[in-house]
Parts: C-alpha cells; sequence; structure tokens
C-alpha cells in the first residue's frame, strides 16, 4: 500500500484519491457477467477447491488461498488477487480487505526470502533488536531477502531468533548472520545447528531414560 | 505472602517433581506419529470416552476443574455445558493461535505430541455433541501445522477422526486451518470471524461463542493446553485429577518461561507452587549477579510483579489477588538493568501493532500510549504526562468489544503505578539532556551537571538520587 502523501499537521494532500479512477465501477467478479477471466495456474486452482470443500462456507477458504497465491506470485498483487476471486467467486477488494489485515501477507513486492526477526519483549530483553537492524545491514540491498521486524513468533525460550521461511533458528548472535545468509543464499538447511526443531524440551523432569535421547542439543547457556 | 498450599519441590530430578501430564517423555523419537503414541496408551482415553455417554463424560471434565489454559481461566467443563443439546451443526474450534508475547508452550505440545491433541479434541467433540472440529494456527507455525496435518491425516486413517467414530456412531471431521500473523485472531470472536475468511475483528458479546458462534451455529472454543489435557483426565478420571494442584486451580500447567533468565523453556508445573520456584527453581533466575527487577506472570498482558512478589503461590486466584493474572502461563522476567521505560515501550507498541482498530479506545489508547512513552524518552514530558497516561489506562479498561486494550492497560498501568520514581526520573534525565544542547549531551556532561549518569542499559537503572 502506498502512504497516502500528508501535510506536515496530518491532513490529507489533495488529490490523494487520483490514483483510484473513481470514474469506474468497482471491480466485479472476474470471469462472471461478462467481465475478463483471468488465466489461473491450474496448482493453485486445484489448491484453492480442495481448500474450499473442507469448510461448510467456502469462503473459509480465503486466507489459505491468498496463501497459496502468494507462495505463487511472491506477493499478493492485484494479478493473484484476482486469480483468488475467480476462482472462489468474490470479489478482489474483498480480498484485497483481508490481505491489508494479515502480517504475513505482503501488499507489496517482497524478497523471495522471509526473515522474520522477532523483536518482542523477550527477544529484545536478549537483545533482538540489535539483531535485526545488523541482520538487515547485512542482507543490505540484496532483493532476495525480505527482512523484517515481526511481533512474538512465540520462540522466547530461543530469544533473540528469527523465522527464516518459516524455519525457526536460535538463539542467534552477530557471528550467525554470515553463515544465516550464506544458507539462504545457497538454498541450504539455516543453520542447522541451532534449528528449534531440533530443540529438547527445558525441563528435566520431563524426558526420563526409557528411550535413547536425541544427541546432545540439549543444554544452553545462559540467557 | 499467604500460604502456599503446596510444599515447594526443588529437587527437580524427576522422582520429586509433580506427575508429568503433558510433557512426560515428549521428546521420545516419533511420539507425533501414531505407532508410538498408541504404544503409549494413546487413544485409550477416547475409547473409554465412548463408553460412557456424553452426559457422564461432562461430569467427569466438571469435576476436573480444569480451568483454560488460554488466558480468561474458564472452567472447561462449564463452558461445554453452555452448548445447548440436540441435533445442530455446533462447532469445536481449537485455539492453537498463540500470540501472546512470552508463550510458546502450544508450540511444543503440538509439534512433538500432536496426538494428545486431536485425542482432546475427540473426546470434547463427543461430549458436547459435536460433529465438525477446526484447529485454527497461526501461520507463523510451519512446523507445527506440518505436523498437526500429517496427525490428523493419521487418525483419520485409523478412525480415531471420521464418519464413525471407533464405530461408534459418533462423526467428526477436522481441518487444519493456518492464520497469517495476527494476534488479534487469538481474541475467540476474532478467531471465528478470521476462520469465516473476514478480517479478524471481534464481535459484540453477547451472544457468546458458545450459543451462536462460527457460521452462527454454538461453538466451543478452548486452548491447545487445555484440549491436550482431556485425555488425562479422562484416563485418571475427574476427582483424582482435581487433587492436583489447589482448590480453585486444579492440575499441571505447563509454563513458558523466558527473558532474563539462565534456563529458559517449557516447565509442567503443578498448579500453587511459589513462582519463586519457578523463575529461580527450575528457569534458574537472572544471570549471575542481577536480580529480579519486574516480571509479567502470565504473558505481556498481565499487569507486572517485581521481585519482592515470588513468593505468591503460582496458581489463578493468588494471581487475581495481587492484581494480576496467570494468564497464558507465560512468565517473561527482566532484571535490574532493564530500563523499565524501554518494557513499557516495547509491550506498548505490539498492542498499537496489534490492535484491530475498531473500537476508538483501544486504537487511539495504545497509539497515545506509545507516543507519551516515546515523549518521556525524548526529554519533552513533565511529571503530569504520567497521570495522563495512567488515565488513558483506566478509560480503555472495559471499554471496548475485546481485552487487548485492556491487555495493554493493565501492564502499562501497573507500570506506572509500581516504577513511577524511575520513570520520573529517566524523564528528568532526558529532560536535562535534551536542554544542555538541543539534541543530546554526553553524560559526562550530565555528570557535570550534577546528574547522576546512567545510559540505557549500561548500568544499574534505580531511582536517580538527586
Amino acid at each position: 500500500m502506498s502512504a497516502i502523501p500528508r501535510y506536515a499537521h496530518g491532513s490529507r494532500v489533495p488529490g490523494w484519491d487520483m490514483p483510484a479512477d473513481l470514474d469506474k465501477d468497482p471491480a466485479t467478479i472476474p470471469g462472471v457477467g461478462g467481465s475478463p477471466s483471468p488465466e489461473v495456474p491450474e496448482g493453485l486452482r486445484k489448491e484453492i477447491e480442495e481448500r474450499m470443500a473442507l469448510y461448510p462456507d467456502p469462503r473459509s477458504a480465503i486466507l489459505p488461498a491468498l496463501e497459496a497465491a502468494q507462495r505463487v506470485h511472491g506477493w499478493c498483487s492485484p494479478d493473484a488477487l484476482e486469480q483468488v476471486a475467480c476462482v472462489m467467486r468474490l470479489t478482489p477488494a474483498e480480498l484485497a480487505a483481508v490481505a491489508t489485515f494479515y502480517d504475513m501477507l505482503e501488499t507489496t513486492p517482497v524478497g523471495r526470502h522471509s526473515v522474520y526477526v522477532c523483536t518482542n519483549i523477550s527477544c529484545s530483553l536478549c537483545g533482538a533488536d540489535e539483531l535485526h537492524a545488523a541482520i538487515r545491514d547485512a542482507a543490505g540491498d540484496d532483493d532476495e531477502f525480505n527482512v523484517r521486524p515481526f511481533e512474538c513468533l512465540g520462540a522466547c525460550d530461543i530469544a533473540p531468533m528469527a523465522s527464516v521461511d518459516g524455519v525457526y533458528v536460535g538463539p542467534l548472535t552477530a557471528d550467525d548472520i554470515p553463515q544465516l545468509l550464506d544458507d539462504i543464499r545457497a538454498g541450504r538447511p539455516v543453520l542447522p545447528d541451532k534449528q528449534l526443531a531440533r530443540r529438547l524440551v527445558a525441563d528435566p523432569r520431563a524426558n526420563g531414560s526409557e528411550f535413547p535421547l536425541h544427541p546432545a542439543e540439549h543444554e544452553r547457556g545462559g540467557a | 505472602m499467604a500460604r502456599a498450599a503446596k510444599t515447594a519441590t526443588t529437587d527437580s530430578t524427576r522422582a520429586g517433581g509433580p506427575p508429568m501430564l503433558l510433557l512426560r517423555d515428549i521428546d521420545e523419537p516419533g511420539l507425533n506419529t501414531l505407532p508410538v503414541y498408541e504404544r503409549r496408551g494413546g487413544y485409550k482415553s477416547l475409547r473409554k470416552a465412548l463408553a460412557m455417554t456424553p452426559q457422564q463424560l461432562l461430569e467427569q471434565l466438571k469435576a476436573s476443574g480444569l480451568r483454560g489454559r488460554g488466558g480468561a481461566g474458564f472452567a472447561m467443563g462449564t463452558k461445554v455445558s453452555f452448548l445447548p443439546q440436540g441435533d445442530m451443526d455446533k462447532y469445536l474450534v481449537c485455539n492453537a493461535d498463540e500470540s501472546e508475547p512470552g508463550t510458546f508452550k502450544d508450540r511444543e505440545l503440538m509439534q512433538k505430541t500432536p496426538h494428545a491433541l486431536i485425542e482432546g479434541i475427540a473426546i470434547a467433540a463427543y461430549a458436547a455433541g459435536i460433529t465438525q472440529a477446526f484447529i485454527y494456527i497461526r501461520g507463523e507455525y510451519v512446523l507445527q501445522a506440518d505436523v498437526l496435518d500429517a496427525a490428523v491425516r493419521e487418525a483419520r486413517e485409523a478412525g480415531y477422526v471420521g464418519e464413525n467414530v471407533l464405530g461408534s456412531g459418533h462423526r467428526l471431521s477436522l481441518v487444519v486451518h493456518r492464520g497469517a500473523g495476527a494476534y488479534i485472531c487469538g481474541e475467540e470472536t476474532g478467531l471465528l470471524d478470521s476462520l469465516e475468511g473476514k478480517r479478524g475483528n471481534p464481535r459484540l458479546k453477547p451472544p457468546f461463542p458458545a450459543i451462536q458462534g462460527l457460521y452462527q451455529g454454538p461453538t466451543l472454543i478452548n486452548n491447545v493446553e487445555t484440549l491436550a489435557t482431556v485425555p488425562s483426565i479422562v484416563a485418571m478420571g475427574g476427582a483424582e485429577y482435581a487433587k492436583l494442584g489447589v482448590a480453585t486451580s486444579t492440575g499441571t500447567k505447563v509454563v513458558s518461561i523466558s527473558g532474563h533468565v539462565q534456563k529458559p523453556g517449557n516447565y509442567e508445573i503443578e498448579l500453587g507452587i511459589p513462582s519463586r520456584e519457578i523463575v529461580h527453581g527450575l528457569a534458574g533466575g537472572p544471570p549471575d549477579g542481577r536480580k529480579v527487577k519486574c516480571w509479567f506472570p502470565g504473558g505481556s498482558s498481565s499487569p507486572v510483579l517485581t521481585g519482592d512478589d515470588l513468593d505468591i503461590p503460582y496458581d489463578f486466584d493468588s494471581l487475581a489477588k495481587a492484581g494480576t493474572m496467570l494468564g497464558s502461563g507465560a512468565i517473561i522476567v527482566a532484571d535490574d538493568q532493564t530500563p523499565i521505560l524501554d518494557v513499557a515501550l516495547k509491550v506498548a507498541k505490539f498492542y498499537r501493532h496489534e490492535s484491530c482498530g475498531k473500537c476508538t479506545p483501544c486504537r487511539e489508547g495504545t497509539n497515545w500510549t506509545v507516543e507519551m512513552l516515546e515523549r518521556i524518552d525524548a526529554g519533552e514530558a513533565t511529571p503530569m504526562d504520567l497521570d495522563i497516561m495512567a488515565s488513558v489506562q483506566e478509560h480503555i479498561i472495559g471499554n471496548c468489544l475485546c481485552v487487548l486494550g485492556d491487555a495493554m492497560a493493565m501492564p502499562i498501568g501497573s507500570i506506572v503505578a509500581k516504577f513511577r520514581p524511575e520513570l520520573e526520573a529517566h524523564m528528568e534525565r532526558a529532560r536535562l539532556r535534551r536542554g544542555l544542547n538541543g539534541a543530546g549531551a554526553s553524560d559526562a556532561a550530565l555528570a557535570a551537571q550534577g546528574v547522576v549518569a546512567a545510559g540505557a542499559g549500561t548500568g544499574p537503572y534505580p531511582e536517580a538520587h538527586h
């Protein structure tokens, strides 16, 4: 969403609504009532239709459908919205309203690889703000990356942490950053030793001796 | 503090602690798959439940005294009994949108023992006569959602979920639904709107979801941990479960502890043990040489407590009596080197970002609170601003459709009340710094003026001595 130009005192600069063609009728459902039907990639159409069949009200599939379209297009582009709208028989406006609400749905073009750095309270107590700045600087203007601060990702036990294309890694230090970015660029698993998937539960009473434990990923130093 | 009904269990050996109902051997390889879960006695509770009538099952749940583990702490059995009887489309929604800052217990449960959750859902659905269930999991939990998808598939193939659950004639469909990043979708009615494919705006209550929820049908909404506890309750019997914990807070609870502690993570505790046992005993306390300055007992939405409050028993009612809440069971510890303003600002900014904007007190209140806190840091505030800020918090509480605004107002209100001298000192320092050269004087320059130098995060940060 492009920012609406405003004066210093907050009022909108006249003409802010010019990009929206107010003379035009609102967009209708693509492919219905004579409006042109966009070409929808077959895989995407199938995924959306399967999803719609799972719910009593097919509109419940809007979020999964937008996520699927974002996977195909890289972001919720006007084309992506139009394709989803065509399959789901909704107006693109309805989808845009939903897409603008959720943090994980991108409404502007972004880098292919998302790096969400948690900067909420627990992580920031452990230095997440500095970590985010360092990762952002290290990634520089490489447009492969979408480095952004994120609200609590639910992994405060590995603070400070980041979610790299959905894979949780932590606790991260500044020394991990070059390896992190290299792993992403090379398409390797990111920082395998620091992935959350490999961590054991912290409670020492939880795991008994009735089965062999994973190799020692158990201990974690100070906070 | 008052009596600690439970004796302390400093001994962190397996033998010494409470029974492990949720975390027992949770890292056993393959526990996320059906064969291992079944070998360990999984789905026996479902068979036992299906042999009872729904009414008998409901009595067991009520007898257990289990209170919701998501934040509000409402009695689970009572909630189930609110659903109307009879043949109609009723829904069960498992709230797996775990977004409360500091909380990560459901993540561990879903990732490592997804079948416990599915079994709990199947049992609860049977008790309430529900045939359609959804797990609404936050979109960021990719791994956990994948694990759940696979587990649901296994359960369906084995007949624990589907057209005819274990030949009982009971029907249950179960769908894993991924969110897309919005804290407000953890609020139950915001979650329902989101699940219906809309923006996650909370609804006016009443009608409560138990009467009119998803697709306008009666809906039972429970947290992951609550539902994952249900199989244990059925296995041991409600009355037996109620013997764990203390009278009004029964059972065990997985506590997520993070921030300035040496061993952050999830710990299963018996409700009612002294908070000190968790913060210092289990999690090892703050790093050496530092002290607990403040802690959130139940996620960032709970009013803060100080290091002097660590003897409060960790259960719903004791914490409520102390003016705070158990919430989601997420303890966040900040040590004595943390400027309290940083904590307040982080919390306020989070709620500003996550406010859905529907109700004015929350939308505007969160924004102005952030601006006022920033003004303190910039040296543009006066002590009167603290009074205004406190009054803004009071005007948010109870005036919105949901409690998101309250969730900022309560901790900020408590920070202003408990740390006012430090906030005033911070304000004064920032004002002097700004006044000396307009933009920002060095600590040395301030020291020359007799102002105590204490840059953010660089030293102990108590009340300044003027």
